[in-house]
């Protein structure tokens, strides 16, 4: 089973898997990669190279004549910094610095399949892939040397792009070894040819991103920068609110615009021209009529969540009335979290051009082969006449799955019979991407008069069923995810649902710990046996000095915490706020994170600091707001994200566990955020805050 | 509403380099920047000013290039990202920021050094709080923030040293 195939419930914008499935020819990869050595990286243990199929090979890894190095991989980059730790793991595995390995990422014409860059599966997956492949390539190469030096290779090291023995001195290098080959082996499935993280040189350390240079002289072509000859610019008409069809349109005033082409196809509208100038002049001469239907408003949306829902996962345990009935005191609330958009930087954006039948896309998206099957379906063509190219891209945090852009890029650029580069506004990023689910939680808790927790009930209506089980120890529970019909497009985002999850259950608990009077983390502690969980709580806490200080006036402090993903994680936040909340700042940060063994600290905390600070938008400021199918807040001046002036002091503690697998770091570290700062505003001014976001007040620009 | 006779802009000063173009007036410098000549490293993010990712320098000023229309800085100094490397040697906020890791997906990053240079020009020496301020009308929504904050103190000083 390739664990990539398990989808989360809530990825509702995904599609299924692969429905290709052709045999590997040994021939044409050596033709595209040159003769040398070549390993695949298995997703199915048991296979063998020569009869690999296609949608088996996680990663393949080329060693050529002239020594260089270069591995393969469907993973995209989206900002987490992906391509640098999978370098540091080749370049551990083959002993060479990181400069000398080459990364080819999302390009479905050269890379094996992948289901997408999402889930935090990155690292789990792909990292150990990669390093297989490394690894059994060195092996590979000893053994090349042993053949050709004529020695034992007990007695050979690999280091430095040589293979040597010490004694004599004598050693060869990895081009040499690779010369006149066509060795294609699968990589080794056991853990034995990886190294141990106690020998790591490269891996468990810094190292800046790989090709950081490119990104600090502008150098960089992201989607929205590529540019081919003859390019036009494209540019899409917007239906006027969602739900609306297409009556009528006039085209022949933009069609008397010099090089426009103009497309009408069902509800899509759109034009391409030479710049994206005219392109704008082009879109505003249509006259186009819709019909349009009412549609849902803001205002009736926890109700409709509700009236919609379907019970969907159902998960027990003992019996929910009996633990009510155990308990001394009982308690229920009910949270609620609004959409919220990912607003990436980079919008959607993709270059399309269309040569001899076939499509070729480049385009920002977190799952290449997966669009090039959207673009397929499309357009009724073979997936092998598409190929989608991913340059590094501008971030995503779950937003990027689909191939929108590419799409209408395509569409535009076969009828003008020329490359069409479009990118989306932040408009329409902002109204025609898909949102972070809105949701309603319904938590009902009982506790003896000792802390302990009897009962725990909790509803989910439609945010999703990520995260959702508690690691607290209740001995009866219900909890249930209630899928509903979103009247917004919704997909994933950042952790998914756990952020809603972990927000109700966290602030649930801190409501019964001030309830029975108990110290919140000592309430925690009391009811967690988890031992990687309350590591992380008593990690944050003695950095937080939780207990050791009391809040001055108008500050409090607060804590949330969880598991994702792999992923432990406990946030502890000071605020200082006012009782009306007219000024609320969250002060100080600390988080104790821990998912395994840690590759590359400093970029882990990039990624744990970064998702605390993402956090505070949704935790504080942001929502979409919208009504009868508008969206009304479009815009960065309307939609309030974290900016300099909201970032707290961060402390991160990561705590090491080399003696597991790492995990991933993009998502879980978000979850702790919200539900921490909550607290800290119950305890700063005693006003209890169920709804994200906690300020929707707060737009200031 | 578009100018019916817009008045052209035939020449620009970037990067220490008179360039030759012919546009409307009412273009705007991202886009001329962008489309015409080629220099992609000034992002459009939001093109409301909101966002910072187009920031190119004006004289040395911090300036947001979605909404100033192109005629509007004929006569004067335009410096983009790609014009702050010497002859190969970054200059030390882009350094800086390669130093620190002062970025993920790195979007934000060519408007975020920009600003930082405009700052360090004004202010070789300045506080955390007067970084926030000048640099805050500028998105990470990577939420990198810190670090930047690290890699513009850290140029400030290689600045300070290198005059
Ligand atoms: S693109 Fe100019 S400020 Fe956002
Ligand atoms: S690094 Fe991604 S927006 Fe700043």
């Amino acid at each position: 089973m390739r664990a990539n195939h398990s989808i989360e419930p809530e990825r509702y914008e995904l599609l299924a898997g692969p429905s290709y499935s052709f045999e590997l020819d040994r021939r044409e990869f050596f033709q595209f990669l040159g003769a040398g050595i070549l390993v695949l990286s298995l997703t199915e243990i048991s296979a063998d190279a020569q009869q690999a199929k296609a949608e088996e090979v996680g990663a393949w890894l080329h060693i050529g004549e002239d020594g260089s190095i270069r591995a393969f991989t469907g993973k995209a980059e989206v900002g987490q910094n992906t391509r640098t730790a999978l370098v540091q793991g080749i370049a551990e595995e083959l002993r060479v610095a990181p400069e000398s390995v080459t990364l080819l990422m999302a390009d479905t014409d050269h890379v094996p399949f992948d289901a997408g860059t999402f889930g935090s599966r990155s690292m789990p997956d792909m990292l150990p892939k990669v390093r297989r492949a490394a690894a059994t390539a060195r092996e590979i190469l000893i053994d090349r040397a042993a053949e050709l030096l004529k020695v034992d290779r007990a007695n050979l090291v690999a280091a430095d792009g040589r293979v040597g023995e010490a004694t004599s001195g004598r050693s060869l290098t990895y081009g040499e070894l690779a010369k006149d080959q066509t060795l294609l082996r699968t990589a080794r499935t056991d853990q034995g040819a990886l190294t141990p993280a106690s020998d790591w040189k490269v891996m468990g350390r810094v190292l800046p991103k790989v090709n950081g240079r490119d990104f600090v002289t502008g150098r960089h072509r992201y989607a929205s920068d590529m540019k081919l000859e003859g390019m036009l610019h494209g540019k899409v008409v917007r239906p006027p609110c969602f739900g609306a069809t297409l009556v009528k349109a006039d085209t022949s005033a933009a069609e008397r615009l010099p090089g426009v082409t103009v497309v009408r196809e069902g509800n899509f509208l759109a034009v391409a021209a030479p710049d994206s100038a005219t392109a704008a002049e082009a879109a505003a001469a249509l006259k186009a009529e819709w019909n349009t239907t009412e549609q849902p408003s803001e205002h009736e949306l926890f109700k409709l969540l509700k009236e919609r829902a379907e019970a969907r996962t159902n998960s027990t345990k003992g019996s929910i009335e009996e633990g009510f009935a155990a308990a001394d005191h009982k308690f229920s609330a009910t949270y609620t979290v609004a959409y919220i958009a990912h607003a990436p930087l980079e919008p959607r954006a993709a270059l399309a051009s269309w040569e001899n039948g076939k499509l070729t896309v480049w385009t920002g998206t977190q799952r290449p082969f997966g669009v090039r099957r959207e673009l397929a379906e499309a357009f009724h063509i073979p997936e092998s006449r598409v190929r989608v190219i991913v340059p590094d891209t501008a971030s995503g945090y779950g937003g990027k799955h689909t191939g929108e852009a590419a799409l209408e890029a395509a569409r535009l650029a076969k009828e003008a019979g020329k490359p069409v580069k479009l990118v989306w506004t932040r408009e329409e990023e902002f109204t025609w991407a898909y949102f972070r689910p809105a949701g309603v939680i319904e938590v009902a808790s009982g506790v003896k008069k000792d802390g302990t927790l009897t009962a725990w009930e909790f509803h989910n209506y439609n945010s999703g069923a990520s995260g959702i089980a508690t690691l607290y120890e209740a001995p009866h529970q219900r909890v249930h995810y209630h899928r509903s019909q979103s009247p917004l497009r919704q997909g994933s985002y950042r952790a998914l649902a756990a952020t809603a999850n972990h927000f109700a259950r966290e602030v649930h608990m801190d409501e019964i710990a001030h309830a029975l009077g108990k110290d919140p983390l000592e309430f925690r502690l009391q009811n967690l046996t988890n031992p990687r969980l309350r590591t992380v709580f008593e990690r944050a806490a003695e950095a937080f000095h939780w207990g050791k200080r009391k809040p001055g006036a108008g500050r409090g402090f607060g804590m949330g915490g969880g598991y994702e993903k792999g992923g432990y994680v406990a946030t502890f936040a000071e605020v200082s706020a006012d009782s009306g909340l007219k000024q609320v700042r969250v002060e100080r940060v600390v988080i104790a994170f821990e998912c395994g063994a840690v590759v590359n600290p400093d970029m882990l905390r990039n990624q744990v600091e970064g998702a605390v600070i993402q956090g505070l938008g949704g935790a504080l400021t942001e929502a979409i707001h919208f009504e009868n199918g508008k969206i009304l807040n479009p815009r960065f001046s309307r939609y309030r994200v974290p900016r300099f002036r909201d970032v707290p002091v961060i402390e991160s503690v990561l705590v090491n566990r080399p003696d597991l697998p790492p995990a991933g770091a993009g998502e879980t570290p978000i979850v702790g955020i919200a539900p921490a700062i909550s607290n800290a505003i119950f305890q700063a001014v005693g006003v209890r805050l169920r709804s994200l976001p906690m300020l929707p007040e707060s737009i200031q620009s | 509403m578009a100018d019916p006779r817009p008045e052209r802009v035939r020449s620009l000063h970037i990067n220490g380099r008179a360039v030759t173009i012919d546009v409307r007036g009412d273009r705007t410098l991202l886009s001329v920047l962008r489309e015409d000549l080629d220099l992609t490293g000034a992002k459009y993010g939001c093109g409301e000013g909101q966002c910072g990712a187009c920031t190119v320098l004006v004289d040395g000023a911090p300036v947001r290039s979605c909404v100033m229309p192109v005629r509007a800085v004929r006569n004067k100094r335009i410096t983009t990202i790609e014009g702050l490397e010497q002859d190969g040697k970054l200059h030390p906020v882009q350094q800086a920021f390669l130093d620190y890791g002062a970025f993920q997906c790195a979007f934000c990053t060519s408007g975020m050094i920009m600003a930082a240079t405009a700052l360090l020009n004004k202010k070789p020496n300045p506080s955390e709080s007067e970084i926030r301020a000048s640099l805050d009308g500028n998105l990470c929504r990577c939420g990198t923030y810190p670090r930047i904050i690290a890699a513009v103190k850290a140029a400030g000083k290689a600045l300070r040293h290198e005059s």
